[in-house]
């Protein structure tokens, strides 16, 4: 157990080196002189220089990599060229407002998905079992920002039962967050229902086929305890791995999502940094982003890891 | 045979070889006409692509000319799907947006073969120091949101649709690294492999002609199924105004268009993001099916 908890801790710091070479080198691959961004089209000759100085750039570019590494790890991430604030300041405000989003899509999506998945996997080759496949089917064709669009069209221009889009904190009137948050919760959930869906469904059929749930069934107990005591707590530990790894789509749906329901999260943020060149913010962003989804995921492992000891075991003599 | 006269025996013999690969082709479409959701799917990517080709015979007015008497009209006989904010025939646009929608998805999924499976070959074939830095890297690589970076990667490019493509393409790499090393990694220990190893073949023998027609089934089910998530992601980046520039006609450009006329002209947001759905869920029905008849075992 503690071998295979230190191998997928190395492997999570090895991948988060890497990570941080790429953003660097990304960053660095801009067509352009990073001065000049940083100081406008209009800065003399000095005032470059001056900024170069004072940023380092004129630095070997290991040295400026160890230099951003190293403050990255203290947390300081630079600041913004629009608002000079401290990137990781503008992430910290923003990123619960995210949080809350995909927060509600994952419960939207584990709502609909596990009872369904299960369901379809019981009641398998019937009519209920294809009308969940094809509404998995439909959630994973489905571009989610036209749904968004349909959505609001529907329920908002026509209906007048949500509003359309924007954002209250859920301090400030915890209604009227809840109100605008259905929508975009649904949004950013449907994709992860229709993925979850077909990934419970699927597990659930393995497990209902083992051994151990025919000697359930045989020793006389009820389909219901059977259902519920044995085949959902194993049927469902491949559910959790999928969900850590749609965690990246999720932060990538927000991204759609938060620009059509003028929601001020993290996704807009992004967007927002890219349009302005805000070049420091986008490096930040980005990094934060991946190194989270690595974090989560070397969560999720371990997590699995406890729940299913044949994992453990393998993880132990060293095979992939 | 030949119809007038008794058979030569040349031909009798030449028969079965000749009928084999027809009656193998048979076959398979009886298998496939045993699912007709993917038949259909199959049917509606084709129809696509004809769209896409025929594009300017097809779309018979011309998708960039304004008109400013035409503006936000709603379906009429003359423009089927109405007219969007700056009097573009919505038809002719969803048309010719088939063809960059179809060349984003396809080409982004081609670079991502290009550069994943011979990277995959080789991490899985040599395995070792070179496997454990391909799959580092990809590991790395797979940490970043496609999305996020997608739109990283656009930023450092420049928005425009072949970058976009080139963009996507590059997010879907690691999934074909990834794939081809696992796939080679199995097939690598098969009886035949070893054969042609025991033989004298060279690696790049064994590479071309022995491991990679065995696992090349599963890479175009795979090319199949991740089409449509290259065609969704062209849109979401022409839609955030990171992918095709106006006034190209792209259905995610349209569909950003249509937002801010919602409630004056709901037509202009419901054709673009209904020729999406379509197109992927035909690809994915397309894949399904694609999967179940070329591996009847994984099924």
């Amino acid at each position: 157990m503690l071998d295979f908890l230190v191998r997928r801790v190395i492997i999570s710091i090895v991948t988060l080196v890497v990570i941080s070479l790429i953003v660097f080198t990304g960053v660095r691959l801009i067509p352009g002189d990073p001065a000049r961004v940083m100081a406008g089209t209009d800065a003399d000759p000095a005032g470059l220089e001056e900024i170069r100085q004072k940023y380092g750039l004129n630095d070997p570019i290991v040295v400026q990599y160890l230099r951003w590494v190293g403050l990255a790890v203290r947390g300081d991430l630079g600041e913004s060229i629009r608002t000079r604030e401290s990137v990781v300041w503008t992430v910290a405000r923003k990123l619960p407002i995210t949080m809350e989003l995909a927060g509600f899509a994952v419960l939207v999506a584990l709502a609909i998905a596990i009872p369904a998945g299960v369901f379809s996997a019981v009641r398998r080759n019937t009519v209920w079992d294809l009308l969940v496949n094809a509404v998995s089917l439909c959630g994973i064709s489905i571009p989610s920002f036209w749904l968004g669009i349909m959505l609001i069209l529907l329920l908002a221009v026509r209906l007048h039962w949500l509003p359309a889009s924007g954002f209250v904190p859920f301090w400030q009137h915890p209604l009227s967050n809840l109100e605008r948050m259905v929508m975009p919760a649904f949004v950013l959930g449907a994709g992860l229902t229709a993925v979850l869906m077909r990934q419970t469904r699927n597990s659930m059929i393995e497990v209902m086929s083992a051994d151990y749930i025919r000697t359930a069934y045989s020793k006389g107990l009820a389909g219901r305890v059977v259902l519920f005591r044995h085949a959902i707590r194993n049927g469902l530990i491949p559910v959790v791995t999928i969900l850590g790894l749609q965690m990246g789509a999720l932060m990538g749906g927000a991204v759609v999502t938060e620009q059509i329901f003028v929601v001020p999260g993290f996704g807009r943020l992004i967007v927002e940094a890219v349009f302005t060149r805000d070049y420091p913010l986008v490096q930040g962003v980005v990094l934060i982003t991946a190194s989270s989804y690595v974090l989560i995921n070397l969560l999720v492992d371990v997590s699995y890891s406890l729940l299913n000891p044949r994992i453990r075991i393998r993880g132990a003599t060293g095979e992939p | 045979m030949s119809p007038d006269g008794p058979a030569s025996a040349a031909e009798v013999f030449a028969e079965p070889v000749t009928a084999s690969p027809s009656t193998g082709l048979r076959r398979g479409w009886r298998r496939a006409l045993r699912r007709p959701p993917a038949v259909a799917g199959a049917v509606v990517v084709l129809v696509f692509s004809a769209l896409a080709i025929g594009a300017p015979w097809i779309a018979i007015a011309e998708p960039l000319k304004t008109d400013w008497s035409l503006i936000r009209k709603p379906p009429t006989w003359a423009h089927p799907f109405g007219t969007d904010d700056l009097g573009r025939d919505s038809f002719s646009r969803v048309v010719w947006g088939t063809r960059i929608s179809m060349q984003a998805g396809v080409f982004a999924i081609l670079l991502a073969i290009a550069i994943g499976v011979p990277i995959g070959l080789v991490a899985g074939y040599y395995r070792g120091a070179v496997d454990q830095v391909i799959m580092r890297l990809t590991d790395a690589w797979l940490s970043f949101p496609f999305l996020i970076l997608a739109i990283g990667l656009v930023t450092i490019l420049g928005p425009s649709l072949t970058n976009a493509t080139v963009a996507i393409g590059l997010g879907a790499t690691p999934t074909y690294i990834r794939l081809t090393r696992g796939l080679v990694l199995s097939t690598k220990e098969e009886d035949f492999v070893q054969g042609a190893r025991a033989l004298g073949a060279g690696d790049l023998r064994v590479m071309g002609r022995h491991i990679l027609p065995n696992i090349w089934s599963a890479l175009v089910v795979q090319a199949t199924v991740s089409i449509p998530g290259a065609i969704i992601a062209e849109a979401i980046l022409s839609f955030l105004g990171l992918g095709v520039q106006p006034p190209s006609p792209s259905w995610g450009t349209m569909l950003n268009a249509a937002q801010q006329f919602l409630e004056t002209a709901p037509w202009m947001a419901w054709w673009p993001g209904l020729a999406i759905f379509c197109l992927a869920l035909s690809f994915n029905l397309a894949g399904d099916g694609l999967r179940d008849l070329l591996d009847p075992r994984d099924y």
